[in-house]
């Protein structure tokens, strides 16, 4: 899929999916997954090359961690509409004896999922671990990660972007949502980051930014640019600007909307401002 | 009773050096990382042989475990190596979620285990880590009792696949088991056989165990002595055959009372034959600086500790 008007399509559904998924169960977390839809839509839909199934090793293929593991809702909705597992299974979002937990795991066997996330600041020494396998294996595909902006305040990320750059893990992308939003308030006010571009710059990083991280032309033209400055000896970050709650006029850009499930009402107004494009489940 | 020789004091962290680098010539998927012990962790003979196949992450635990996790996504079977307070709870929550949780088929190898770390002290001496990681559902624990068990058990949980924890020492102690003993996880050994008292002893109280046992042999007490070298999975046949014979029994462990084996065996009695049980172990305290044999004394982890213990459960019989 490379035309830009079905990716919105498939984005709308995802949105849909998102809002769908965490109205049903009253829980989950809508603001950070909307804000990332297109993102992980255009990783999954155009530039990831992926083998069809899954195999947890994922040896010839690339591979994506999540480390902000409570954006669940848009990683099922992605993978599921990649091809994973079945679209209706979507309709198991938290609920008791479901393959998709809260957070996601690779505890029940869901198809995409190669380590629990959720506890944050964990996913890219995983991503580093995975990229040394590739390395190790003679395979020279990516490993990409996606991490929240407020989850760099734990300080696994800083060993891990230390080593990173210290040993050219030249195969790896990760990309920062950088939101300016948190659950306690905007990152900001609850503990400033200080300017995260030249943080990762000065750790020695390939570093660019996507001005607007809910635009699928900017996104597609970044994830190629920075696959285009693998391999070169030095990790890739990509500082992607988004807009919590990208896509729901309501939920657009407050934190308000991290944890909290829209209720019947507010999800018809949601759903009418994203209207049915692949078939809901 | 039956007699055990000290065919030269040796370290249990070199038994796990010696048995990494065996692991390096024999199986090219296994991996090692170092968070700045190599030294310590006796690792350097595997990083030789094996340059690219080993990982020094700096002073960084909680990214060497992640590391670690993401290398088994590709086949690969990584070891990583600290001393055992960084191996652990240091760590915990990076092992419970991206290995534990996530079924990574990581070796957690951990040395300088317990009080005889000795003259660093108690920032160092942890003695919680096997409560910590028996908890961990999947993980196996395992604490071999010596220099030639150790490389053994090194080498066997390679071809074992899920998390394990592996628990050493840093003193030279007595080596003493069969160079050539197969180490099978899960399956306690039996040291000597006996009638009135059962000593469960893991790690470097085995030997004190078996000094015990011949200590009581000459005060006319017959000891049965068993060598738990994994506390999880728990040999309960062997602990129930055991102390359904003599009655009774004494646990013995470089640990804290609450969350070490002994707990686990009095669970196992409870379940199945409630049996009195005295406990050699630390009293819920930390360490302190000292050379390891005055730790020990203080701490009552050694021989004396265990007849002590012995005479007095079977009082209880």
């Amino acid at each position: 899929m490379s035309d830009t008007q079905q990716l919105q399509d498939f984005v709308t559904q995802v949105r849909r999916d998102i809002v769908r998924q965490v109205h049903k169960v009253n829980s989950g977390h809508p603001g950070g997954s909307l804000g990332c839809a297109e993102f992980l839509s255009v990783l999954y839909q155009e530039v990831m090359h992926r083998k069809e199934g899954f195999d947890m090793d994922g040896i010839d293929e690339d591979l994506f961690f999540l480390s902000n593991g409570h954006i669940s809702p848009v990683f099922y909705s992605v993978l599921a509409r990649s091809g994973y597992f079945p679209v209706e299974e979507l309709n198991t979002f938290r609920l008791i004896d479901s393959r998709l937990q809260g957070h996601p795991t690779t505890h029940e066997g869901l198809p995409g999922v190669r380590i629990a996330s959720g506890s944050l600041g964990q996913g890219l020494s995983v991503a580093l671990g995975a990229a040394n396998a590739k390395k190790l294996n003679g395979d020279s595909h990516l490993v990409y990660s996606l991490h929240g902006d407020g989850e760099l305040q734990e300080g696994q990320n800083w060993e891990a972007i230390m080593y990173a750059a210290a040993k050219k893990i030249d195969n790896l992308i990760s990309t920062v949502d950088r939101n300016y939003q948190q659950i306690d308030g905007c990152t900001d006010d609850v503990l400033p980051m200080g300017n995260l571009v030249e943080k990762f710059k000065a750790f020695g990083w390939e570093v660019l930014e996507i001005e607007k991280g809910n635009d699928i032309d900017q996104i597609r033209e970044g994830l190629n640019k920075a696959k285009s400055l693998t391999g070169k000896g030095k990790p890739v970050a990509i500082m992607l600007n988004t807009e919590m709650g990208h896509g729901v006029d309501f939920m657009m850009g407050s934190h308000k909307w991290h944890g909290v499930a829209p209720n019947d009402e507010q999800l018809e107004k949601a759903l009418a401002q994203n209207p049915e494009t692949l078939g809901d489940y | 009773m039956k007699k055990y020789t000290d065919t030269g004091k040796n370290d249990t962290r070199s038994g796990f050096g010696a048995g990494l680098t065996e692991l390096g010539r024999t199986n090219p998927n296994v991996v090692a990382l170092c968070a700045d012990l190599v030294g310590s962790l006796k690792m350097q003979d595997f990083i030789d042989e094996n340059p690219e196949r080993f990982f020094q992450v700096g002073i960084a635990e909680a990214n060497m475990m992640g590391i670690a996790a993401g290398l088994t996504i590709g086949g690969k079977i990584p070891f990583t190596g600290t001393f055992a307070n960084f191996s652990t709870g240091r760590v915990y929550d990076q092992i419970r979620q991206s290995i534990a949780y996530s079924g990574k088929n990581v070796k957690i190898c951990a040395s300088h285990a317990g009080l005889t770390l000795g003259e660093d002290g108690a920032t160092h001496q942890i003695l919680e880590d096997i409560g910590l990681m028996k908890m961990l559902p999947g993980m196996t624990v395992i604490n071999p009792c010596d220099y030639n068990q150790t490389k053994a058990a090194t080498i066997a949980i390679a071809e074992y696949d899920g998390p394990v924890y592996l628990r050493f020492g840093r003193p030279k102690v007595a080596n003493f088991t069969p160079a050539d003993q197969k180490f099978e996880i899960g399956k306690a050994i039996l040291l000597n056989e006996g009638k009135d008292v059962t000593i469960i002893a893991t790690g470097h109280l085995v030997w004190e165990a078996l000094q015990a046992a011949e200590q009581l042999e000459e005060k006319g007490i017959s000891a049965e002595v068993i060598n738990i070298h994994t506390i999880k999975p728990l040999d309960e046949a062997a602990i129930l055959a055991s102390v359904g014979k003599t009655g009774c029994v004494v646990t013995a462990e470089e640990h804290n009372i609450l969350g070490g084996l002994g707990e686990s065996v009095a669970r196992t009695l409870t379940h199945n034959h409630p049996a009195p049980q005295e406990f050699v172990a630390t009293m819920d305290t930390f360490g302190e600086s000292g050379t390891p044999e005055q730790l020990m004394e203080k701490y009552g982890l050694n021989a004396a500790a265990i007849v002590k213990a012995s005479e007095k459960v079977i009082k209880r019989k």
